[in-house]
């Protein structure tokens, strides 16, 4: 007798999946669609306008976030990802070796830490170190988040690593080619997809804190993500709609980029 | 010979360290170090404004959880700080069975596709978690106003003729948290049920175990490690939560990362503010070892 579903068929989950994606999705398109909006109501449709849009372009305080939102993600993601490099080459695909774990948990240590506990630690030392330097440059803002981002860099670097056949290296080596020449042409063009990935969770993981830079900034030093939040307790303009519809943006492309690298370098 | 063997592998540590040392020597700048500071003043006594005093203490501990008379030094419950702490696992807890509850069979949902629409649907669910939280969070408030969308609708729709108070609310928050958190459910979840054996489905359903069994004797305690991996990357940041109290649950409901921060900023208390977020770490780690003894240490091994 034919089986009248699948084995793997429960009644329901796919309606509550279906429904997911629609909770998932639903205030994102709402946010998306009214960021076009010409009125100011956040339910009622006012017709087609650009204008929230030029209303952000315009303000200056926007303009200056956005710019060092991006300056503190790109040089962040820089740095932790080529810490992470460094380490991820020395720690994995050797035989354990004393310190490890300790290194390991070093490294891991942002992720295990409430982000609320970090940023009110690093506000105390960070007050402290103005007080006594009379430095109240970006460095802060840089090395809390150069920090926070190297285990997000190191995961997927190692991870790279730890599928790469090593016995490829070997065979550079076989074949009389330098430490350095195989490094370079043979490590790291198979490594560079768990770069890209590392990279790109750094940046975005920079790009999307709130609460750390909160906490280390100083005045004049607002992201996009503090201004936002500053805007809090004043009434909510579409405008913040028409940044979100710009970050949507951005972080669609991001997730299509590392997908497309993923794909096309997939290691069999 | 051994020596030269023993000359070799200490320059071969020695470049080792140097590689590892940078990375290490950030986090320890930019985030251990600061935490051994809170752990000392904890067990400080506030400076006047702000700051501490370099005298011994244990009070701000002891006052995470007692009230100290005034009069009688004697100790009670703090009211206070209990409802405060009661109400972030609560609320973090809460997510996470919601989350729990939405997330499985949509990860379930994921893994019965054909493989390359799986990563379609896959993709969808990383969208979302690839967006800023702030922008999320504000996506909801927009949705859940009293002149928001739903109110609205209800309102034009004849169902409600008032609005709705959603906005400012346990629930708002709640909601505000599996909204942003839902991805950290279900894509361990999915990562344990992709894995399974199918056979063991079709020997269950051979032998006439209903669906529902089936799901009870083998899915769920097989994809165990999954779940319990998304649990707890659920409700770690959810019960340190900061920013959605504040766009959420208004001034009103307070989380014990909003209770932190004030104890820094108005309340001028920096050791009672180290003790409480070391007691919100120690509930962290209370969590990260339920994950480890039981959690899924497939992808963690070694190496």
């Amino acid at each position: 007798m034919a089986k009248a579903f699948p084995v793997t068929h429960q009644r329901g989950f796919g309606t509550v999946a279906i429904t997911t994606f629609i909770f998932l999705y639903a205030p994102l398109a709402v946010a998306l669609v009214f960021a076009f909006n010409a009125g100011t109501s956040p339910a009622k449709w006012g017709g087609f306008s650009l204008r929230w849009f030029q209303s952000a372009a315009n303000n200056q305080q926007v303009i200056s976030a956005s710019i060092l939102s991006l300056k503190l993600a790109a040089i962040s993601a820089i740095l932790s990802t080529t810490l992470a490099t460094l380490a991820a080459l020395a720690m994995s695909r050797t035989p354990r070796f004393r310190g490890w774990t300790l290194a390991y948990s070093a490294i891991s240590f942002p992720l295990m830490v409430p982000e609320i506990v970090t940023a009110v630690a690093l506000l105390v030392v960070t007050a402290t170190f103005r007080g006594w330097t009379g430095y109240s440059g970006l460095g802060y803002l840089v090395l809390a988040h150069t920090a926070f981002c190297v285990p997000f860099a190191y995961l997927p670097i190692r991870a790279r690593l730890q599928t790469m056949d090593i016995s490829l290296e070997r065979a550079a080596g076989d074949l009389y080619a330098s430490p350095w020449n195989a490094f370079r042409f043979v490590t790291m063009p198979l490594l560079f997809p768990g770069i890209l990935a590392g990279f790109i969770l750094a940046f975005v993981t920079s790009l999307d804190d709130v609460v750390i830079t909160e906490f280390v900034k100083t005045a004049g030093q607002d992201t996009l993500p503090t201004y936002m939040l500053g805007q809090v307790r004043r009434t909510i303009t579409p405008e913040v709609n028409a940044i979100a519809a710009v970050f949507l943006l951005i972080s669609v492309a991001l997730v299509m980029c590392i997908y497309v690298v993923n794909q096309r370098t997939k290691i069999n | 010979m051994a020596s030269l063997e023993a000359v070799r592998s200490k320059s071969a540590s020695r470049t080792r360290w140097l590689l590892i040392s940078p990375a290490v020597l950030v986090v320890i700048i930019g985030a251990i170090a600061p935490l051994l500071v809170i752990v000392t003043y904890s067990f400080l006594t506030p400076g006047p404004t702000g700051g501490v005093n370099y005298t011994l203490s244990f009070d701000a501990w002891t006052r995470v959880l007692f009230d100290r008379d005034v009069f009688d030094d004697t100790l009670t419950l703090s009211g206070t700080n209990l409802e405060i702490l009661l109400r972030s696992l609560l609320l973090s807890l809460a997510t996470t069975v919601l989350c729990l509850l939405v997330g499985f069979p949509t990860a379930y949902f994921i893994a019965t596709r054909n493989p390359l629409n799986r990563e379609v649907w896959l993709l969808l669910v990383t969208v979302p978690f690839w967006t800023n939280l702030l922008i999320r969070t504000f996506a909801i408030q927009d949705l859940i106003r009293n002149e928001g969308i739903i109110n609205t609708l209800l309102i034009k729709t004849g169902f409600i003729s008032e609005p709705i108070q959603m906005l400012f609310t346990n629930f708002a928050i709640c909601l505000g948290l599996v909204y942003v958190y839902l991805p950290l459910m279900i894509l361990p979840v999915y990562a344990s049920l992709e894995r399974q054996d199918r056979s063991l489905l079709e020997a269950a359903s051979d032998l006439y175990a209903r669906p529902f069994n089936v799901l009870r004797e083998i899915i769920v305690p097989l994809a165990k490690p999954g779940i319990i991996a998304g649990s707890i990357l659920v409700f770690i940041p959810a019960i340190g939560t900061y920013v959605t109290p504040i766009l959420l649950g208004g001034g009103r409901n307070l989380m014990i990362g909003n209770y932190i921060e004030f104890q820094f900023g108005q309340g001028r208390d920096w050791p009672f503010g180290s003790a409480l977020s070391l007691a919100l770490m120690a509930i962290v780690m209370v969590a990260l070892l339920v994950y480890i003894r039981h959690g899924d240490s497939h992808g963690h091994e070694h190496g």
